[in-house]
C-alpha cells in the first residue's frame, strides 16, 4: 500500500475527484494549504505597506492505495491536474505500513 | 463655526456681563422652529451613525482577525465615555463662559446640564433663529464621542484598554473641551446683532459705552473665533485635533512587532467599505447640521460633501493607480475619507466647485503622505489617523482661508456687525483669512501635541500604555477582553 499526496492547485479538484474514481479510487481527504515552489507569490499592497506575498493557497491530496494501482493513480492526478502553467504543484508516493476501517475492523487492502 | 452662546435663560452668565439686556429684552424671545428642531434631531443620530458602527467598522476591518473586537470595543466605548462626560462637566467646559479663562475654556456653570430644561434654547447662525438646547447639547455630544474614536487607529492592535479608558477621559477634558470652546464658542448673532444695533442707534454721548459693548460681545469667544478662524464642523477641533494626538500617540507606544516584515493585512476590507460608507452617509449630519438650521446654508454644505468626497475618492483612486499599478478598494475609500474630513472645515463655506478642487488634492496628497512620506518617516500610524485625519484636516483647514472666497464661488466671510440682525458678508481679503486659518492649524498642533504627549506619559505611568508582548501576539481581543470576533 501507498500514499499517494499531490498538492495541486484549488480549482483543478474535481477533475481530480473525477479522474480518481474512474480508476475505482473511492474516498480522498483534502486538506487546505500554502506554500510555494517555484511559482511566484504575488504583491499586496494595503495604502502605503507593500507585501510580497510568498505563500500560495493549495490543496493537498491524500489517497491511500494498493501499490500495483499506485502508477495509474499518479498517471491520472498528473493529468487532471495539469495546466502547463508553473505552480501545478507536485505528487509524493509514500509507503504505507497498515489500515484500519474503523467501523467494522478490516485491515489492509480490505480497509482501502 | 458652529457654536453659540445658549441664549437659554436669557440673562445667563455670559449675557449679563455684556449689558445687551435690554436690547435683549426688546425682541420677543424667538422660539424654535419644527424644520429647524427635526433637523437637528436627525443629524445628531446620522453622527452617532458614525462612530457606530461606522467608524469602528471602518477602523475594525483594518485591523488583523485577533484584534477586531480590541476596535470595536474601543470605539463604542469611547463614544459611551464621552456621552456621560460630556453631559457631566464638557458641554459647560465647551459652551459656556469661563470666566477669566474664557479665551481657552469655558467654565462649569452647566455642569450637570444645570439650568438647562426643555424650553431652553441655543443661538444657531441666524438672528432670531434658535434651536432647543437638548437638542444642541446632543449634536456636540456626537462629536465630542468621535473625536477621542478616531485617535484609537494611530495605536490600533497594542495599546491596553484600561490605559484608553484613563486617556480618553484626560484627552476630553484637557484637549478636546478647551479647543470646541477656542473655536466654536461665541456669543451668538442676536447678542453680537443687537449690540451692533444699539452702538449704531445711541447719541453721541452713549457711543463709547455702545462701542464697549460690541467690543465685549466681540470679545465673549474662544480664542481661535476671535482670530477669525473658520472652521464649520471640525477641522481644528476635531480632526487635526485627533490626528495629531494619534501621531504622538503611535511615536510613544512604539511600532507593532513586527511592522516592516510580517504581513500585517486587514483582516476584512469589506467590514472597512461598509464602515466608510456609514460614514460618508453620517457625515452629512456632521457637516450639514453643523448648520444648526435647515436651510440653504445646510444644503451647500450637503452638496460639499458629496462632491469633495467623491472627488477625493477618485483622486487618492487614479493617483494610486498611476503609481502602484492597481486601483484598489482600500484606496477610493481612504480617499472618501480624506475628502470627507477635508471639506469638514469648509462645508459650508466653499462653493461646489472650490469643494471638487479640494476633494482632488486632499485625496491625492494624503495618498502621496500615506503611501510614501509615512515610510520614510519610520512610524507606525496602525490605520493612518494622521495621514488621513491631521493632513486631511490641515488641507482642509487652509483650503478654506481661500474658498470661501465670493470670487471663488464661496458663501463668503460672515458678518453680523455691518448689519446689524442680519448676516452680511464682510470684505475678503486673503492675507488675513488664510493667515487666520494657519495661525488656527499651528495652534491647534502644538495644543494637541504638546498637551498629548503629556496624557500620554500621565496615563504610562498609572497604568502602562501598551499590552505586554505575549498580549500582543496573542491578539488584544482575547488578551484584553477575553472574547473572539470569529467562531467557525
Amino acid at each position: 500500500m501507498k500514499i499517494v499526496m499531490a498538492i495541486i492547485k484549488p480549482f483543478k479538484l474535481e477533475e481530480v475527484r473525477d479522474a480518481l474514481t474512474g480508476l475505482g479510487v473511492h474516498g480522498l481527504t483534502v486538506t487546505e494549504v500554502k506554500g510555494y515552489g517555484r511559482q511566484k507569490g504575488h504583491t499586496e499592497i494595503y495604502r502605503g505597506a507593500e507585501y510580497a506575498v510568498s505563500f500560495l493557497p493549495k490543496l493537498k491530496i491524500e489517497v491511500a492505495v494498493a501499490t500495483d494501482l499506485v502508477p495509474r493513480v499518479v498517471e491520472a492526478v498528473t493529468a487532471a491536474a495539469r495546466t502547463g502553467q508553473i505552480g501545478d504543484g507536485k505528487i509524493f508516493v509514500t509507503p504505507l505500513e497498515s489500515a484500519v476501517r474503523i467501523r467494522t475492523g478490516e485491515t489492509d487492502g480490505d480497509a482501502l | 463655526m458652529k457654536s453659540r452662546l445658549m441664549l437659554a435663560a436669557l440673562g445667563g452668565l455670559g449675557l449679563a456681563a455684556l449689558g445687551a439686556d435690554a436690547a435683549l429684552a426688546q425682541a420677543a424671545a424667538p422660539t424654535p422652529d419644527k424644520g429647524d428642531t427635526a433637523w437637528m434631531l436627525l443629524s445628531t443620530i446620522l453622527v452617532l451613525l458614525m462612530v457606530v458602527p461606522g467608524l469602528a467598522l471602518f477602523y475594525g476591518g483594518l485591523v488583523r482577525t485577533k484584534n477586531m473586537l480590541s476596535l470595536l470595543t474601543q470605539v463604542f466605548a469611547i463614544a459611551c465615555i464621552a456621552a456621560i462626560v460630556w453631559v457631566t462637566y464638557g458641554y459647560s467646559l465647551a459652551f459656556t463662559n469661563g470666566g477669566a479663562l474664557n479665551d481657552f475654556v469655558g467654565g462649569f456653570s452647566k455642569a450637570f446640564l444645570r439650568g438647562v430644561d426643555a424650553n431652553s434654547v441655543a443661538a444657531t447662525f441666524s438672528n432670531g433663529v434658535v434651536i432647543p438646547e437638548y437638542v444642541y447639547i446632543c449634536f456636540q455630544m456626537t462629536f465630542a464621542m468621535i473625536t477621542p474614536a478616531l485617535i484609537v487607529g494611530a495605536f490600533a492592535e497594542r495599546m491596553r484598554f484600561s490605559a484608553l479608558v484613563l486617556f480618553t477621559v484626560l484627552w476630553l477634558t484637557f484637549i478636546y473641551f478647551p479647543m470646541a470652546h477656542m473655536v466654536w464658542y461665541w456669543a451668538g448673532p442676536d447678542v453680537v446683532g443687537n449690540a451692533a444695533k444699539a452702538l449704531a442707534e445711541a447719541d453721541a454721548g452713549g457711543k463709547a459705552a455702545a462701542q464697549g459693548a460690541l467690543d465685549a460681545a466681540m470679545a465673549d469667544a474662544g480664542l481661535l473665533f476671535q482670530w477669525g478662524a473658520l472652521d464649520f464642523a471640525g477641522g481644528t477641533v476635531v480632526h487635526i485635533n485627533a490626528g495629531i494626538a494619534g501621531l504622538v500617540g503611535a511615536l510613544l507606544l512604539g511600532k507593532r512587532i513586527g511592522y516592516g516584515r510580517d504581513l500585517i493585512a486587514p483582516h476584512s476590507l469589506t467590514m472597512t467599505m461598509i464602515g466608510a460608507a456609514l460614514l460618508w452617509v453620517g457625515w452629512f449630519g456632521f457637516n450639514a447640521g453643523s448648520n444648526l438650521e435647515a436651510n440653504g446654508t445646510a444644503a451647500l454644505a450637503m452638496v460639499n460633501t458629496f462632491v469633495a468626497t467623491a472627488a477625493a475618492g477618485l483622486g487618492w483612486l487614479f493617483v494610486e493607480w498611476a503609481a502602484k499599478g492597481k486601483p484598489s478598494l482600500l484606496g477610493l475609500v481612504s480617499g472618501a475619507v480624506a475628502g470627507l474630513v477635508a471639506v469638514t472645515p469648509a462645508a459650508g463655506f466653499s462653493g461646489p466647485m472650490g469643494a471638487i478642487v479640494l476633494g482632488l488634492v486632499s485625496g491625492a496628497v494624503c495618498f502621496v503622505f500615506c503611501s510614501s512620506v509615512k515610510n520614510a518617516i519610520g512610524y507606525d500610524d496602525s490605520l493612518d489617523v494622521f495621514g488621513i485625519h491631521c493632513v486631511g484636516g490641515i488641507i482642509g483647514a487652509i483650503a478654506t482661508g481661500i474658498l470661501v472666497n465670493p470670487a471663488l464661488g464661496g458663501a463668503g466671510i460672515p458678518d453680523y456687525v455691518s448689519n446689524p440682525g442680519s448676516l452680511a458678508v464682510a470684505d475678503y481679503v486673503f492675507g488675513t483669512a488664510v493667515w487666520a486659518q494657519i495661525k488656527a492649524v499651528l495652534f491647534t498642533i502644538v495644543w494637541s501635541g504638546v498637551g498629548s504627549a503629556i496624557l500620554y506619559k500621565i496615563v504610562d505611568l498609572i497604568v502602562g500604555l501598551r499590552v505586554t508582548q505575549e498580549e500582543e501576539r496573542e491578539g488584544l481581543d482575547l488578551a484584553d477582553h477575553g472574547e473572539r470576533a470569529y467562531n467557525y
